[in-house]
């Protein structure tokens, strides 16, 4: 196999005294598609945000496409080019229409001129199955639209990885769904996808690898199958249990 | 309250004028209290007014000498400016107002970048048909005055203002301590001292320190005086709509790859600058009155030369009428104001009544 994605090597990292991260090895192959879970609290979400830089870390290498993420700005936005994030929240920016919240970034950053870049947005947009709304504002959209929004946006970039950090926590259980089917799609046409979910359906259909944490460690790191037919973890055993018995 | 539309005049009078004993009786003292005001008024500004004539001979009639504020007019607009050069002065004012327009028609926001670099231009351009230079004869500062001393003062310290309080609140937001504390230092220094002495200062303190042989016109002394006062106030404004946006936006541009400035200029400011026109236009409707106090470092603002006109020996005893018009003058003026920043505020506004308002 070629060189992985995203690795991380004996990662650390503190908020303060709180140690969130505990020595995290975790190597991401090309086109695989990973999902971790875990209680809250267990550093899930910043395992995420480091690998883009949008939380620093204090010990350990990540390197991102061969590029390893340190206090260099350009090897940080080089990164950062690479490599798509969507949030729980949305972030779309409100003062902006669809159109241009997803024109913005290749604009600024990747110095496309305008045409091509609402043609790209265009063609995103009808991949997440929403062109019509493409001079709405965002706060005129529903929550899984902004949330399918958010995704068109991130990929307009083109990216190589695609970061999801709880993308259907904020929705309303009727908007999950047509969320899902996105990143599904997603899934489907080979993109690198870490997914920080709880959503085990999800999970089952596209995951390869499931990535277990608790208390700041990767405590599992099993194929998808093997996680949910045998943890080997009694936490993980009891992490599954509470969230599928609902 | 959740009446029933009213029919008739009568029954709105009746429900809101004279819904109880006490509302009543309020009514009716408020109805005193106007018959006691607006008929004498009226009676001196307008009915026993004197509107025509050449000279205090002329106001007889014991109201309003409105002659008087006719008279001075030309000095209440221009000062001292000299009369064959005045047009300089209507045209950089005319100027002004052009390039204002694209705030209120929405249409023209595709000449956006043009607009930006004519607004870049227009302190040059209009620096130079005020003061001359260049083909137009010099017309010193001291001999500006007026409405339009009052209008350079102001325009300009917002003008100034707006990118300074920009710069500052960021800089006081900086991550970097060096910046974060000379941001602090200077907005708390300027806005710890009052306007009056920023100017005494700027006359009389700043000429000393400077090298000899070296003098900045103390107009120039003023208005930067003013412009520091007025940005520190504005970065304070502007940092209140910086904690406004929520951090996920910087983060989301963050995550997009967008530089620092970017993601200022693109995604922070927008929403936090528009969060704010309330708070700006305060600062400048502030600013505008208070240009009023450069009376006493002896620049004649259109307050100032009101004040002199009435003291005038051949026009004494007219200071109602004066300060009255200097009166209606700033109200129109801040009043206008407003209602920009409200249409602007309605016009920015993106969340979903807007469509319905515009369906």
């Amino acid at each position: 196999m070629t060189e992985p994605a995203a690795v991380f090597e004996h990662v650390d990292k503190w908020f303060g005294q709180l140690h969130v991260l505990q020595d995290i090895n975790l190597s991401v192959g090309r086109g695989e598609r990973i999902v971790i879970c875990g209680p809250s609290g267990s550093g899930k979400s910043t395992l995420i945000r480091c690998l883009n830089g949008l939380e620093p870390h204090q010990r350990g290498r990540i390197v991102v496409n061969g590029i390893e993420l340190t206090d260099d700005r350009r090897a940080v936005d080089r990164i950062r080019r690479q490599v798509g994030m969507v949030f729980q929240q949305f972030n779309l920016f409100p003062h902006l229409t669809v159109l241009e919240n997803c024109t913005l970034a290749p604009m600024a950053v990747r110095k496309l001129p305008r045409a091509e870049a609402e043609q790209l947005a265009m063609d995103y947009l009808a991949r997440v199955r929403i062109p019509d709304k493409a001079h709405s504002y965002p706060g005129q959209l529903s929550g899984g639209q902004q949330q399918r929004v958010a995704i068109a946006r991130a990929l307009c970039m083109q990216p190589e990885i695609m970061l999801f950090d709880e993308p259907t926590s904020a929705l309303d259980p009727e908007m999950i769904k047509e969320v899902l089917d996105v990143m599904v799609e997603l899934a489907g046409s080979g993109m690198t996808m870490l997914c920080v979910t709880h959503e085990m359906g999800f999970a089952r259909e596209v995951a390869d690898r499931i990535v277990f944490m608790d208390g700041g460690r990767i405590v599992e790191d099993t194929a998808t199958a093997a996680f949910f037919e045998a943890p080997q973890t009694e936490r993980a055993r009891q992490f599954l249990g509470q969230i599928l018995a609902h | 309250m959740a009446m029933p539309r009213q029919s008739t005049p009568l029954a709105w009078l009746r429900a809101n004028l004279f819904s109880s004993p006490l509302n009543t009786l309020l009514t009716l003292l408020g109805l005193w209290l106007l018959w006691l005001v607006v008929p004498p008024l009226l009676q001196w500004a307008w009915l026993a007014a004197d509107f025509v004539g050449t000279s205090r001979a002329d106001c007889r009639s014991g109201g309003a000498c409105w002659v008087f504020v006719r008279e001075h007019l030309p000095q209440f607009l221009y000062g001292f400016y000299p009369a064959g050069e005045r047009w300089r002065v209507n045209l950089g004012i005319g100027l002004l107002l052009v390039l204002a327009l694209p705030l209120l028609v929405p249409r023209l926001r595709q000449f956006r970048r043009g607009w930006v670099l004519a607004l870049l231009a227009y302190p040059f351009v209009a620096g130079w048909l005020f003061y001359g230079g260049l083909g137009l004869p010099v017309v010193p500062t001291a001999r500006w005055g007026g409405l339009f001393l009052t209008l350079v003062i102001a325009g300009s310290g917002m003008a100034a203002a707006l990118p300074l309080g920009i710069l500052l609140a960021l800089g006081r937001r900086s991550e970097l301590p060096v910046v974060r504390a000379v941001c602090t230092v200077f907005i708390e220094l300027w806005r710890g001292v009052p306007l009056i002495t920023v100017l005494f200062m700027a006359s009389v303190m700043l000429p000393l320190f400077m090298p000899a042989g070296v003098s900045l016109d103390k107009l120039l002394r003023a208005l930067i005086g003013v412009a520091m006062f007025a940005g520190a106030y504005m970065a304070e404004v502007i940092r209140g709509g910086l904690q406004g946006v929520p951090a996920g936006q910087v983060e989301a541009a963050r995550a997009l790859g967008l530089s620092y400035w970017q993601q200022m200029r693109l995604v922070v400011l927008p929403q936090a600058l528009t969060m704010v026109i309330p708070g700006i236009v305060n600062v400048f409707i502030a600013l505008f009155k208070d240009t009023s106090l450069v009376l006493i470092i002896g620049l004649f603002d259109l307050l100032g030369i009101v004040q002199a006109a009435v003291t005038s020996p051949d026009w004494l005893g007219f200071t109602r009428e004066g300060y009255l018009f200097a009166a209606a003058v700033f109200w129109v003026i801040c009043y206008g104001m407003s209602r920009i920043s409200r249409r602007l505020e309605r016009r920015l506004d993106t969340t979903a009544d807007r469509q319905q308002e515009m369906a």
